[in-house]
């Protein structure tokens, strides 16, 4: 249970990083991504995963 | 006609000679000094004027940049696409690099070394300053710390503000700019497709609603706060032009400082929604009809060069390629501060000295009864008549009268796509550019172009080279209005 990045369409804004309830989300490397671990996709907390809510590219922020 | 001298076989004289054959401006600095223009209120004289951007005066003298520190945005507009990238690409939300808050100040400590014209650091994105807070935070602390003489400003949708407005004040930043597009949800629906407030998309109308409401509460609360508001609004051809006007008056009443009235820039290469959905922006003419409307202009700005996300430089002017990151030393050993306050010192002689011959020009030119002339200058700032016409990348377009000189707007000259094309394209463009302008002053110019600009109608002035733009415009109005019998006397 975890979104991902979909790294080629990613435009580094960072606003998932900064929504992500879970601090979830970090940049490492040259890229942002999402620790599969830490990621609950917000069940419970919030009614849509917070990441693919702010994300500017559709279909960027998706279900692992 | 015959009354009318022409200046154009004036070639270039000394300042002095020149002013005694117009019979204008006092140009010694003995003439006497004013604190600062006398319709403005001390307290905001002195906010505004170092910042290029609140004061169309102040931008002839001193330098902005802005750090491109907060990429993260909480809501879309149409006319936004922070994907695209490009050097030579000049409009909000491009950036070339993104830095963090350490790169930024270090960035900013060698500008501010290298750049006395330096006033103001502003954050504007690419995406959103006041949502990407603790970057825009941690960048401003890092400069305060280093380089107090240097103003900070910053630019949001607003969406964000109320959250930061305590921090705002204690922060010391005096100046924020708003862009609010238009006080109708209907209408934002079709500017902002999602606005992201408190762990929700919201789209079309119920998103503008929330931002719209959250751009008043921010607008008033820095106004409450004594925090110098500017709104910008994107004026977008058949999608909120009707409502400009009631924007412009409302800000007003909510105590907004300056208005900045721009147009859409839009093209399908952006890969913005209004760029390929052939959304256009407004032409000239159409710009300037909004802004006559909105009254007597005094809270317009029509001096913005819409900049980049990283631009540094004088309004109009864009360095930021010379201080990127791989540019920048690893150390920089001074902070340029004596330089900023000599340049400051400087500059207060200089406006003092300018405004005296303004107002001696002045007086000459209170007793002609003529229409308004409209006229385009050449200048590389300093509010003089300072460059060659084949460097121009812009032309300042001011207005004279009895009445005084006015600045109406700028137009552009360089489109980044003229580049490789000849000399004679780029002058159809200037052309182009100058409709319904029959005079130009610059520093100098060759004969060929201005045998050329002549064949159209346009008048090339160089005889005023290095004077004051207020002093050159109104001697040459009162020139061309003199009597014959006075015009004899000078001729």
């Amino acid at each position: 249970m975890s979104y991902r990045i979909v790294t080629p369409q990613c435009t580094a804004c960072g606003a998932c990083e900064i929504e992500c309830p879970s601090s979830a989300i970090g940049f490492t490397g040259a890229a942002y991504s999402i620790d599969a671990a830490l990621c609950t996709e917000c069940a419970g907390r919030f009614e849509t995963p917070q990441c693919a809510s702010v994300c500017p590219v559709p279909q960027t922020c998706v279900p692992a | 006609m015959a009354n009318i001298i022409s200046l154009g076989g004036l070639q270039v004289a000394s300042r002095d000679e020149l002013g005694q054959a117009m019979g204008g401006g006092c140009t010694a600095s003995s003439c006497g000094t004013k604190a600062g223009p006398a319709d403005m209120d001390p307290a905001i004289w002195a906010k505004v004027k170092d910042h290029p951007c609140y004061s169309e005066e102040a931008h002839h003298y001193f330098a902005r940049m802005h750090v491109s520190v907060a990429p993260a945005c909480n809501i879309q507009c149409n006319y936004c696409n922070r994907k695209y990238d490009c050097a030579n690409e000049s409009r909000p939300g491009v950036v070339s690099e993104r830095l963090t808050p350490e790169q930024a100040a270090r960035k900013v400590l060698a500008v501010a070394a290298e750049v006395p014209q330096l006033s103001v650091l502003g954050i504007a994105g690419p995406g959103d300053a006041a949502y990407d807070w603790k970057k825009t935070k941690a960048t401003f602390d890092l400069v305060q710390a280093q380089l107090p003489d240097i103003k900070l400003c910053l630019s949001s949708n607003g969406l964000a503000v109320p959250d930061h407005v305590e921090e705002i004040v204690a922060m010391n930043i005096d100046h924020v700019t708003l862009t609010i597009n238009t006080l109708d949800p209907e209408v934002g629906a079709k500017i902002y497709p999602w606005v992201f407030f408190r762990g929700k998309r919201h789209e079309g109308v119920e998103g503008a609603a929330i931002l719209l409401a959250r751009q008043m509460e921010a607008l008033e609360m820095l106004v409450a706060r004594g925090v110098l508001v500017k709104v910008n609004s994107v004026l977008i051809p058949g999608i909120n032009e009707a409502g400009m006007v009631e924007l412009n008056r409302i800000v007003k009443a909510k105590g907004a400082f300056l208005h900045n009235i721009m147009p859409l820039i839009s093209d399908p290469a952006h890969g913005t929604h209004f760029g390929l959905t052939g959304q256009r922006g407004p032409t000239a003419a159409e710009l300037r009809a909004v802004q006559d409307q909105c009254g007597d202009g005094a809270n317009l700005m029509k001096h913005c060069r819409q900049c980049r996300a990283d631009a540094v430089g004088m309004l109009g002017e864009d360095r930021g390629q010379e201080f990127t990151l791989d540019k920048l030393p690893e150390t920089i050993a001074e902070d340029g501060e004596e330089k900023r306050a000599a340049y400051r010192d400087w500059v207060a002689r200089e406006r003092a000295d300018r405004r005296a011959a303004a107002e001696a020009a002045q007086a000459e030119a209170a007793f002609v009864a003529a229409p308004p002339l409209l006229v385009g200058v050449c200048t590389k700032g300093g509010g003089r008549i300072n460059q060659h016409f084949g460097h121009a990348t812009e032309f300042q377009i001011y207005e004279v009268d009895a009445a005084g000189v006015r600045f109406v707007t700028h137009r552009r000259a360089d489109n980044y796509c003229v580049g490789g094309h000849g000399e004679g394209d780029r002058l159809s463009e200037i052309i182009r550019t100058l409709e319904g302008v029959p005079v130009v002053l610059c520093a100098r110019i060759g004969e060929a172009p201005r045998a050329k600009m002549a064949e159209v109608g346009i008048e090339v002035i160089d005889a005023c080279a290095m004077d004051y733009i207020e002093t050159a415009l109104l001697d040459l109005y009162a020139e061309r209005h003199r009597t014959p019998e006075a015009g004899a006397l000078i001729a």
